[in-house]
């Protein structure tokens, strides 16, 4: 009898391969996607109210974008390795794909439409900072001083390119994570055409939901108001993009229940036992399902500004939870069944060490101290006259 | 310049001499070895599994891990015992420690009860080769699947891919390993330690490129399977007279 | 002209940063990247050596029977005559190669002759195989039963 299996499991099966760094790091590029998602709303679907948060979705989009490979870095073999994925990548495998993906995203849409939106303020700050700062700035300028109003209007062109060819790429970037599971045939818990389409909806819901709640835990920082109208609009579309994301997810369970393939039994087995709690409680009752009411509730009734923002926060909290949840679900709950479909095993997971819960826990934070970190070097709000898009001849 | 017939056998025969004596010399000093006799093109390795022969003695066993150095609890070949009631919906399946020590007595005789082993199915379809990144696992000329130890990240995407679950990450090593089909003893014209050590042939390597292979009439005069056909991944391990149960 | 690069002259900037990075990662690679990588598939040829030049532990019987012809006689004509020698003396490579280096241990009989013959209703009927505790109460098979011939 082996300690944690139940039924049968080929040998080679009973301990799990991928653990909770793989499951971070689908949340992590996820919140990038959806964040990047929400500053598109503005900038090409021209949704205006929520342009205070254009800057700040860029920000937090790129503090993540700088953490997704360090859980994979930890989690090889041999990290020192990891080179090889772009010196000689297999064109067949979706993961060696995904490392050009991520490149593309990061310098060619992410890092130039963050230079291009605050450049204005990086020559600026080049000007009116000293020391170390100052020499940052410097370099970040990349040796243009060129602010004049026919250069910003070609920096807002060009950056509402970057913004339209940035959504496809978003769009890729987490499809591709959810390919990477749906294609492997050989795990019938992860082999889904629709897998690219849930991840993706899913990663918008927790993209969006992260921003709304920087948003307001940033202004309650500053101690300035929350824009009401922003931070309704944007909880109008997480509402949306909720919407979506559940239907899809409902739609996979109910394919799975009435097909009834030789998978189901097995499967249905382990989510009513192994994912209990991290499925049927976590991802579905408290992450979905109560956000969902709680968005719902507000486009049908009025209710007071700190009410809602009340409402807001749970609902934003409750769904990053739940995202993660079904980040948890799919990857751990997708090695938790024996291939056989006769057994079950359990995951382990230790506190310290490399693939334990204590560097998880600081590869989340990790985000949260870059972002702080981008936000002084580059302001996401107007203080007296700096900022946002200059008039022409201001 | 006009050489006579008697001229051309003496320079001949020199010449000749001079050549053997060369290569004589050659060999005693031990210059370039000769080139290697096998022909990666003239192989195409499969296996063949006779499930009525396999007693579960899990001497393959032992011989892998002996012959490969594999690590403990991890498995590059393993037996199950499938003991099937009739109208169930799953068989009863235990393959304690992959039967490195055989098994505990089976003893209800009314079940249908059999052995079956496992390992890699050296797919020509792989879909572990497709996934990995890097090419760092790959199917050989010869038709083996087979991982560059001092190229492998340790991703362990080639892991989930497999629907046999015949790969694992060396723990020390931190690559991942799986069998070889005894690639060293199989390119030297032996067979693999597995096959070597099975007391009843239940197990026996086969070479389809070879003409006189008798894998060619196992597969006319036998009923066969691969495993989870429906995967479609061109197994190259053909079992004779699997049970349906078998998973 | 002048008045393109007025407006557009600071784009230059990131294009060529893209450019010089590509340039120092093309040039990186070119160096880094295995030897004849792609030659026979997408790996490194050099693999194949690698997982060739591994040692050889079990010897095969046919090496055995070279020196242990009285053995191999005893046999050819028994029922263990189709098992290897070294599926119950264990790997003997290294003893074929150099004798006197490695001194074949005897094997455990009690647990060796059951893990085959142990009675299981798993295995073939038609092979011999009895519950051994009725069978002998716990006298080793080698008493009885010769185990290079051992059909009594």
């Amino acid at each position: 009898m082996i300690p944690g299996v139940d039924g049968f499991m080929y040998p080679n099966e009973v301990e799990l391969q991928w653990s909770i760094l793989i499951v971070l790091y689908p949340y992590i590029t996820g919140l990038v996607a959806g964040a990047f998602i929400l500053a598109s709303l503005e900038r090409v679907f021209k949704v205006e109210a929520v342009r205070p948060t254009y800057r700040l979705a860029l920000l937090t989009a790129l503090a993540f974008l700088l953490v997704a490979p360090l859980p994979l870095q930890l989690h090889l073999g041999h990290p020192e390795r990891s080179m090889e994925m772009y010196l000689t990548p297999h064109r067949s495998s979706a993961m060696a794909m995904f490392g050009f993906v991520y490149l593309w995203y990061l310098t060619v849409v992410l890092l130039l439409e963050i230079w291009l939106e605050f450049r204005a303020d990086i020559v600026r700050l080049s000007r009116t900072t000293k020391g170390l700062v100052r020499m940052v700035y410097r370099a970040l300028t990349l040796g243009s001083q060129n602010v004049s109003p026919a250069a910003r209007r070609i920096d807002d062109k060009v950056g509402y390119v970057v913004t339209i060819i940035g959504i496809p790429s978003a769009f890729l970037l987490h499809g591709y994570v959810g390919f990477i599971f749906g294609s492997i045939k050989a795990n019938p818990w992860w082999s889904t055409p629709l897998m690219p389409i849930v991840f993706l909806f899913s990663a918008m819901v927790s993209g969006i939901a992260a921003v709304m709640l920087l948003y307001m835990a940033a202004m309650k920082v500053m101690k300035r108001a929350v824009d009401m109208r922003c931070v309704d609009t944007i909880a109008k579309y997480l509402f949306y993009t909720f919407v979506i994301d559940f239907t899809l997810e409902m739609l996979d369970l109910i394919h799975r229940t009435y097909e009834a393939d030789e998978s189901f039994r097995s499967l249905d087995f382990m989510v009513h036992t192994r994912l209990m709690v991290s499925q049927i409680i976590l991802q579905i009752i408290l992450g979905t399902l109560v956000p969902l009411t709680l968005l719902a509730v507000n486009q049908l009734w009025k209710f007071s500004e700190a009410v809602r923002r009340s409402m807001y926060t749970v609902a934003g909290a409750f769904t990053l939870i739940g995202i993660f949840a079904m980040r948890w679900n799919v990857v751990i709950g997708g090695q938790l069944f024996s291939k056989s479909f006769l057994g079950y095993t359990t995951y382990k997971l230790d506190l310290v060490t490399r693939e334990g819960i204590v560097p998880a826990i600081g590869l989340m934070l990790l985000p949260f101290a870059i972002f702080f970190v981008l936000i002084k070097l580059l302001p996401p709000w107007p203080e007296a006259g700096a900022g946002l898009k200059q008039e022409p001849g201001a | 310049m006009d050489i006579s017939r008697r001229d051309a056998f003496a320079i001949g025969g020199k010449l000749l001499m001079l050549a053997s004596v060369g290569a004589t010399l050659e060999q005693i000093t031990g210059a370039e070895p000769a080139p290697d006799a096998y022909k990666v093109a003239d192989h195409w390795w499969g296996m063949i599994v006779d499930v009525d022969k396999c007693i579960g003695c899990g001497n393959c066993v032992r011989a892998c891990s002996n012959e490969n150095a594999v690590p403990k609890g991890y498995f590059r070949t393993w037996v199950e015992r499938y003991q099937v009631p009739e109208g169930a919906e799953n068989p009863r399946v235990d393959s304690p420690d992959g039967a490195i020590n055989g098994f505990p007595p089976a003893t209800d005789e009314s079940l249908k009860s059999f052995y079956v082993p496992k390992l890699c199915n050296h797919c020509a379809d792989s879909p572990c080769v497709q996934v990995c990144p890097v090419g760092a696992t790959f199917v050989s000329p010869d038709g083996v699947v087979l991982v560059d130890e001092t190229y492998c990240l340790g991703c362990r995407y080639c892991v989930q891919a497999c629907p046999y679950g015949c790969r694992y990450l060396h723990p020390e090593k931190n690559t991942v390993d799986k069998c070889t089909l005894c690639y060293h003893r199989i390119t030297r014209g032996l067979t693999t330690a597995c096959c070597e050590n099975c007391p009843t042939g239940a197990r026996q390597l086969v070479d389809f490129k070879d003409p006189k292979d008798p894998v060619h009439e196992f597969l006319r005069q036998n009923k066969v399977q691969v495993l989870k056909p429906q995967m479609a991944t061109r197994a190259k391990v053909y079992y004779k007279d699997l049970d349906g149960s078998v998973r | 002209m002048r008045r393109l690069l007025n407006e557009w002259g600071h784009l230059i900037r990131p294009a060529l940063v893209l450019l010089a990075a590509l340039g120092v990662f093309l040039a990186v690679r070119a160096a880094v990247i295995p030897k004849e990588f792609g030659k026979y598939g997408h790996y490194r040829p050099g693999a194949l050596d690698l997982v060739r030049s591994r040692a050889i532990r079990y010897a095969g019987q046919d090496t055995c029977v070279m020196c242990h012809e009285d053995e191999a006689k005893a046999r050819a004509s028994g029922k263990h005559a189709h098992v290897a020698c070294e599926a119950c003396h264990g790997p003997l490579a290294q003893h074929a190669e150099d004798p006197g280096s490695v001194t074949p241990k005897l094997p455990e009989v009690a647990d060796l002759c059951r893990r085959c013959h142990e009675k299981d209703a798993a295995k073939p009927k038609s092979f011999p195989q009895v519950a051994t505790a009725e069978h002998s109460g716990g006298t080793p098979c080698n008493s009885c039963h010769q185990p290079h011939n051992p059909h009594l």
